[in-house]
């Protein structure tokens, strides 16, 4: 056995506790979860089937964990955790899986099947078995603090711009803010005019902010990938730097696997509680609503509907806030069929986006998203996270259909009462 | 072996003997689950996590709608069949009778013809299902001969029970014996094969209701 397989091995052992034992042991294959996964419904390939993709972690369960398996692995009779399987399952693991967690919702017996894919991922990324391009990120962002190689420059050099643009100053390491700002390089580079946005609405609230120099970047390429040493080491980043500048709050900006490393994972990654509060950006703009902090003028006659990212609505617990603060200035809101925790994924999170090799599957599997758009024909569609942003474009355009895709805080800030 | 002294056997020591299997299997089994452990989670939590593992273990009974849409055949035969065994197992006046002799517990009923007929419906119900299996594309390809068995031993102390009531073929001891081995066969092999799940799923939903309730999501 080699070494990388061992080590392999080794952390899917460290992924069995008793949920995923109890998990394993209740699973009646009765492929209910496959029924909704938009891999499985969009392309008809059996082995997208969510429970299929955790036949990794499964056998060391078995193997390791039940009296049956241990015996049979006296006998020689367990089905074995080699490079083969680890290699087939690669695509599915990775490449098929945004770890949505629709599955989690509808399996019967209550498995959490997202949880146990994110387990699975723990033993093939440390056995060698992940996709180029999630690797290339996950290194970028140890070595160079972003998964794009954004650099502070960049960061910087955007500040400067929506400075100028809009002759407000943008705080940068303040220390004693009530508000630490994180950003994923994708808002840095593609949606600058979120910063802006931000600097708009907390103005008006009268909020303080800042943005750190030292730990900027939101996103958690260690969480998708599925190394957790990695992924405690930039969550550790983020800490430090809160206590450096002494918030109360750090902010999750639109984006939703950021919100789930640093809202809900972090504290367990490196072991030990915050001692301050971590809030998605529009959690924080709800209580600024709620305590009559944020009011508007105007509103947005077109017909909008919003799409939940996944990380941050089933997963993250964030499902009425945009609710409540697109009726701040949505004259024409529809929801969408399945809104809400049973929203459908747009096909490109938990690291698809990443993975140039799920480029043709992720825009395969748009077709619900499609489907959904369809049945309530909005004019233009709001979302919380850029990597959705990003990928409802894409798949838009490869579908010719023309909605524009928007972010709840950017409209927001649009419509806010000049006093 | 007469067919007296086999009857004999398997309501006496065989039964016992299932008995003992069954109960110290699922010790087994529930032991090897909560002795693995879960570490406490150290993010703030913003929502409970008892209550509402609580609630999921009764609430995920209820499919969606939109998932029942597209599962039914799925939700509808495993509805069907579980219902079935539950009556079949525990409101036919004879298996009263013996639970009574052995714990002392007793409950009214079902008229004998009712539970023939739920007899019959939850066996065309299993094999609705065991079709399904092979016709299903996601399901062939998920499907273990660990699922054949399993679909095999529940079939069979129904197949055998509506046969010793109806006196087909055999005498009534044999087919009576037959009937309780093959519930015996049952006892042995539940806790070590997925049908588990019959205890396991409270605690699988608990964890899944638990670990989306601490987001503030009710699962």
């Amino acid at each position: 056995m080699s070494a990388s397989l061992e080590k392999g091995i080794n952390a899917l052992k460290e992924q069995v506790d008793s949920s995923v034992a109890a998990f394993f042991s209740s699973c009646v294959h009765c492929g209910m979860c496959a029924d909704a996964c938009l891999f499985q419904t969009e392309t008809g390939n059996p082995a997208s089937t969510p429970i299929a993709k955790t036949e990794p972690l499964r056998r060391i369960w078995k193997s390791e964990y039940t009296l049956l398996g241990r015996l049979g692995k006296i006998f020689g009779l367990s089905k074995k955790v080699d490079e083969e399987l680890l290699a087939e399952w690669e695509t599915m693991v990775y490449d098929n899986c945004t770890m949505c967690g629709r599955c989690s919702m509808v399996c019967p017996v209550g498995n959490d099947i997202a949880l146990m894919i994110r387990k699975t991922r723990e033993g093939m990324a440390v056995a060698g078995y992940a996709p180029e391009g999630l690797i290339g990120a996950m290194n970028r962002a140890i070595k160079i603090g972003s998964p794009m190689g954004v650099k502070l420059p960049a960061l910087l050099a955007q500040i400067k711009h929506i400075e100028a643009d809009t002759g407000k100053t943008i705080p940068v390491d303040v220390v004693g803010a009530e508000y630490m700002l994180l950003l994923s390089s994708m808002e840095i580079m593609n949606f600058p005019k979120f910063i802006e946005a931000i600097s708009k609405i907390f103005d008006k609230a009268g909020a303080t902010w800042t943005i750190s120099t030292e730990a900027f970047e939101a996103t958690n390429t260690g969480i998708q990938i599925g190394v957790n040493d990695l992924a405690a080491e930039l969550v550790q980043r983020t800490v430090d730097a809160a206590e450096k500048l002494k918030v109360k709050t750090v902010i999750s900006p639109e984006c939703g696997h950021a919100y789930m490393a640093i809202r809900w994972e972090g504290p367990n990654l490196i072991g030990k509680p915050y001692s301050f509060q971590v809030r998605h950006i529009l959690e924080v703009l709800d209580s600024m609503r709620a305590e009559g902090r944020i009011k508007t003028d105007s509103k947005e006659s077109q017909k909008l509907t919003y799409h939940a990212p996944c990380q941050v609505a089933r997963r993250g617990g964030v499902i009425d806030e945009p609710r409540r603060l697109l009726d701040l200035f949505a004259d024409n809101f529809v929801e969408m069929l399945d809104a809400g925790k049973m929203n459908w994924c747009c096909g490109a999170g938990g690291g698809v986006s990443s993975n140039e090799r799920a480029d043709e599957v992720r825009l395969e599997v748009f077709k619900r998203k499609k489907a959904q758009l369809e049945e309530v024909k909005p004019d233009a569609l709001v979302s919380a996270c850029a990597n959705c942003r990003i990928h409802l474009e894409d798949g838009l355009e490869e579908y010719g259909m023309d909605i524009p895709v928007i972010s709840l805080t950017e409209t927001l800030a649009e419509h806010l009462a000049d006093d | 072996m007469s067919e007296i002294a086999l009857l004999e056997w398997v309501r006496g020591p065989g039964f016992q003997i299932a008995t003992i299997i069954l109960v110290v299997g699922v010790i087994i089994r529930i032991f090897e689950i909560l002795m693995l452990g879960r570490k406490s989670n150290l993010a703030e939590a913003k929502g409970s996590e008892f209550a509402s593992g609580m609630r999921t273990i009764v609430t995920r009974s209820v499919p969606t709608a939109e998932s029942f849409k597209r599962s039914s055949l799925t939700i509808v035969a495993g509805y069907v069949f579980h219902f079935g065994l539950f009556v079949t197992i525990f409101l036919y006046a004879p298996h009263i009778l013996l639970i009574k002799g052995v714990t002392g517990l007793a409950w009214p009923a079902l008229p004998t013809p009712v539970v023939d007929i739920v007899a019959v419906v939850s066996i065309i119900a299993l094999l609705v299902v065991l079709v399904h299996r092979f016709n299903n594309k996601v399901l062939r390809y998920l499907t273990t001969s660990g699922d054949l068995f399993a679909w095999f031993v529940t079939i069979a102390p129904l197949v055998t029970g509506y046969i010793a009531f109806h006196r087909i073929g055999m005498s009534g001891p044999a087919l009576l014996a037959v009937h309780i081995l093959s519930v015996e066969l049952l006892m042995v092999v539940l806790p070590f094969t997925k049908l588990a799940h019959a205890f396991t799923i409270f605690m699988a939903r608990w964890y899944n209701g638990a670990i989306s309730g601490y987001r503030g999501v009710q699962s």
